[in-house]
């Protein structure tokens, strides 16, 4: 199960997803916005998407889990639009018999996410604002 | 053969806008796709090193062949945090 929201995340109803009484961990991930990025403060993030290719690699993701990890379960919630600091952005929520696939599966789940789903944030700063990943800036008021 | 064209986040910036559509000849690779864009829109040029290429919603490189009526999308790097 996964989703894409402009909605505030709500973590537990994530973890209801996959749980179930076979699974004995449940591991949560939250990925926050943080107030700090390379030494600059960080007002807000804007996080933008190519939905219907997201969704598609979400669903790969998915797939790629329940292959390499067969008894868990996977849920994803990402969240889009303005976001503040202290938000959280997503939340990936794994369950499994035994808490060490929980673990690993949910690792590699945030890490492939990054690789692979079309979300970009922008960090807005004092006195800018910069896509991550790309190295143009663009000073406010342009 | 006509594509739509779709731009994403700074690429979206420096367009001007988040979509287009193209005439192209049959046989034009992605990769021809994104030189023609980068002649009518300059701002792209400067960050075609780290741009990731889809056709159809799924990764696609600049070797790929267009057909008629695909959704080009040129992505900038995923947004990662940093580990710093």
């Amino acid at each position: 199960m996964f989703e894409i929201t402009d909605q505030v995340l709500n973590a537990e109803a994530v973890v209801e997803k996959v749980s179930h009484t076979g699974a004995g961990g449940i591991v949560t991930f939250i990925g926050v916005v943080r107030d700090a990025s390379r030494q600059r403060k960080v007002l807000y993030l804007e996080y933008e998407t190519y939905r219907e290719m997201a969704e598609k690699k979400l669903a790969d993701l998915s797939g790629e889990v329940l292959t390499r990890w067969p008894m868990t379960r996977i849920a994803i919630s990402h969240r889009v639009g303005h976001l503040a600091i202290g938000e959280a952005a997503v939340v990936i929520a794994v369950s499994s018999p035994h808490r060490r696939e929980a673990f690993e599966a949910c690792e590699y789940a945030i890490d492939r996410l990054k690789e692979i789903v079309p979300i970009w944030k922008k960090e807005a700063f004092e006195d800018g604002e910069v896509w991550v990943g790309l190295e143009s800036e663009t000073p406010r008021g342009l | 053969m006509k594509v739509t064209v779709k731009f994403f986040a700074g690429l979206r910036d420096a367009v001007g806008e988040p979509e287009i559509t193209i005439d192209l000849l049959e046989g034009t690779t992605a990769g021809a796709l994104w030189d023609q864009c980068a002649v009518r829109f300059p701002g792209l040029g400067a960050v075609e090193s780290t741009i990731l290429t889809a056709v159809n919603r799924e990764f696609a490189e600049a070797a790929t062949g267009l057909r008629d009526g695909d959704e080009v999308a040129f992505l900038p790097p995923v947004s990662g945090g940093t580990d710093v």
